[in-house]
């Protein structure tokens, strides 16, 4: 094996921290997945690309000369009523139907989005450059971006945040409760419809914090919303639903291991690996259930 | 009976005639047989055995690149001819092109369904939404991967072997179409053969209680495992052709085209009815017709249409055609009513 990787130890940690950091964004982005997944049932193929929406809020802050951090108070809350439109418009007539139904619509929806945001904001690669600098460790043989350790920071804060959120705050039970069992809380008389439209809001907005972190720290790109789908959905596998510590540990996981993809296989590889490795984890989980003649659910 | 003979030497005759009739839309039409092939084939797979894939596109992309690959392979060096990029110095001779394409439209067609067949085992273990984002992966890795290597283009691209001059410059068109709708009469027979076996009976079972199926002592993953071997066939074969026909294969924008291609089929599908012979066909033509006027009048606008056709399909039309169709006139598909039993479900709801 003569990869750069092994030869320079520095280059191995260099990518474990940015694979680490890396691997807390995603973890965000799949908190919010597994929340409206356990609420409502629905898989949201849309997910990357309102990562991708809240990004370029950020950006046009950045561009009009606001800060572009700004943009992670700004975002979600913008974002968190394109959620709630998203929901009365669509999500809420798919929501018991058949889940392919409700793969199929958010499809629609993001294939929609992507072609949208093409259109308003140009099919250029943009970054949103927030000027912080970078940290050198070791010698100067790991560079570390500032901006990278904020965003993972932001992250974790609006992780705690909202996990607190959820077990304190009236609708955060009511979220619970109908998780547990819709039909008991609408008798108990949570107003179902409500908690489904905050939380498909919720996680809407969880995306706009993430897109906004990503826009600072990496490049956004109107067709680069699928990846992050696909990311997020293979972490709530992994984790399983309702498992935060879990989501929190495959979504660094998952950060480390494209890290290395990237430099073994090369930057060209770097996405099928992360679609081919999702293939392998369901095939994996399907022969591990197999044994005991199940199947996932 | 009778009546069916002659609907369908109609439909034959029309079929032959068409690029006669047509000459300015020959490509549509090859294009359009290529669709209705693709949505028949999802249908075999979505439809009847309820395994509802995004990833036959794997299968499409899978025969593009193969009948290509062998189409040069066979004459002249493979890594030079994809080196060239467009410019050409090796030059196929007619015989050459025309035994090129059947050799590579038969590997086009049996690996695909041999490769279906050895990943069937892992993939098809999984059920529902998770089979869906498995294949949508299966089919996304497959475009990101072959645009990695070098052999077949990369992300330069792939040129096929241009048509050869024979005898006038027109041919090209007749000849890609005449070999679509070929394949499509043959894919349609031989989808409608397999639909009066017991085999698409066995496909419905799975569809409608697979644990059921396999406490009956039905062998459900073989019978998943053929099915899907099938949808492969013919989507290999439908993707060597389109390869021919368009001239240029690029990994992510014409062979895996999951954006475009892997949706459509599922669109198609459902627009005309999953689960039923003709529903596919008929989905096919209109959502060809739509996406004609739409792409030629409103250039830009058009994934936007498509997202929208989506969700409006999706949300409000889940029956398709056909299925509204035979909700509206149940004895025409051969149902028995009974009235009394009709109107106590009316008065349910």
């Amino acid at each position: 094996m003569d990869f750069l990787i092994f030869q320079v130890p520095m280059l191995t940690l260099q990518a474990v921290l940015d694979g680490l950091l890396l691997g807390i964004l995603f973890a965000l982005i799949a908190y919010g997945m597994a929340l409206q997944w356990g609420v409502m049932n629905i898989i949201n193929i849309a997910q990357g690309d309102l990562v991708i929406l809240g990004g370029y809020i950020a950006y046009f802050m950045y561009l009009y000369g606001i800060h572009p951090a700004w943009g992670v108070i700004v975002s979600p809350i913008i974002m968190y009523f394109v959620g709630v439109i998203i929901y009365k418009l669509v999500i809420n007539k798919v929501v018991d139907r058949d889940l392919f139904i409700s793969i199929l619509a958010t499809f629609g929806i993001s294939i929609l989005f992507m072609q949208l945001m093409n259109f308003a904001f140009g099919a250029d690669v943009v970054l949103a450059n927030s000027g912080y600098g970078t940290t050198m460790l070791f010698d100067n043989s790991v560079t570390l971006p500032n901006s990278k350790i904020f965003s993972a920071f932001i992250s974790i804060v609006f992780a705690i945040g909202l996990v607190i959120y959820m077990k304190k705050s009236k609708l955060g039970r009511a979220i619970r409760a109908t998780a547990q069992n819709a039909r008991a809380a609408k008798i108990l008389g949570v107003d179902t419809e409500k908690v489904y439209a905050a939380t498909f809001g919720i996680n809407a907005a969880l995306c706009g914090v993430a897109g906004a972190l990503i826009s600072i720290t990496f490049t956004i790109h109107p067709y680069m919303g699928l990846p992050y789908t696909i990311r997020s959905f293979m972490i709530v596998i992994v984790a399983g639903l309702g498992n935060l510590p879990g989501v929190a540990m495959s979504g660094m996981g998952l950060g480390v291991f494209e890290e290395f993809a990237d430099y073994i296989l090369g930057t060209e590889f770097r996405i099928g690996s992360v679609f081919l490795l999702l293939v392998l984890i369901l095939v994996y989980r399907r022969f591990k259930l197999s044994r005991k003649r199940e199947y996932l659910k | 009976m009778n009546k069916n003979i002659i609907l369908y030497g109609a439909i034959l005759i029309f079929g032959i005639a068409a690029p006669f009739i047509f000459p300015a839309f020959k490509v549509q039409l090859s294009i359009l047989c290529i669709l209705i092939i693709l949505a028949i084939t999802w249908n075999v797979q979505g439809g009847e055995m309820g395994y509802n894939t995004f990833g036959n596109i794997l299968f499409y992309g899978l025969g593009m690149y193969l009948c290509a690959s062998v189409q040069v392979g066979m004459f002249f060096p493979l890594g030079e001819w994809t080196e060239g990029g467009g410019e050409k110095t090796f030059v196929h001779t007619p015989a050459q092109f025309f035994q090129g394409f059947a050799v590579g439209l038969a590997v086009a067609a049996v690996v695909p369904a041999i490769i279906a067949g050895l990943i069937g085992y892992s993939i098809l273990g999984l059920r529902g939404h998770y089979f869906a984002i498995c294949t949508l992966g299966l089919g996304v890795a497959a475009g990101e991967i072959s645009g990695g290597i070098e052999i077949i283009g990369a992300g330069q691209g792939f040129t096929t072997p241009p048509f050869p001059n024979v005898d006038r410059l027109e041919a090209r068109g007749e000849f890609f179409y005449f070999c679509s709708f070929v394949v499509l009469v043959f894919t349609f027979l031989a989808v409608k053969a397999i639909y009066s076996t017991r085999f698409k009976l066995v496909l419905n079972a799975i569809r409608d209680n697979e644990d059921k199926a396999e406490a009956m002592g039905i062998q459900t993953m073989k019978y998943k495992i053929i099915g899907w071997m099938i949808s492969a066939f013919f989507c290999g074969l439908a993707g060597g052709i389109m390869g021919g026909l368009v001239g240029y294969i690029d990994s992510t924008d014409v062979a895996f085209d999951g954006r475009e291609m892997g949706v459509f089929m599922v669109l198609m599908a459902i627009l005309g009815g999953k689960g039923t012979l003709w529903g596919p066909v008929i989905g096919a033509t209109l959502f060809h017709i739509f996406k004609e006027g739409f792409w030629t009048f409103f250039l830009g606008w058009q994934y936007v249409a498509l997202g929208v056709l989506i969700v409006v399909i999706v949300i409000y039309f889940p029956e398709g055609i056909m299925g509204w169709l035979r909700e509206k006139y149940p004895e025409r598909f051969g149902e028995v009513v009974d009235e009394a039993d009709r109107k106590a479900q009316v008065t349910l709801k």
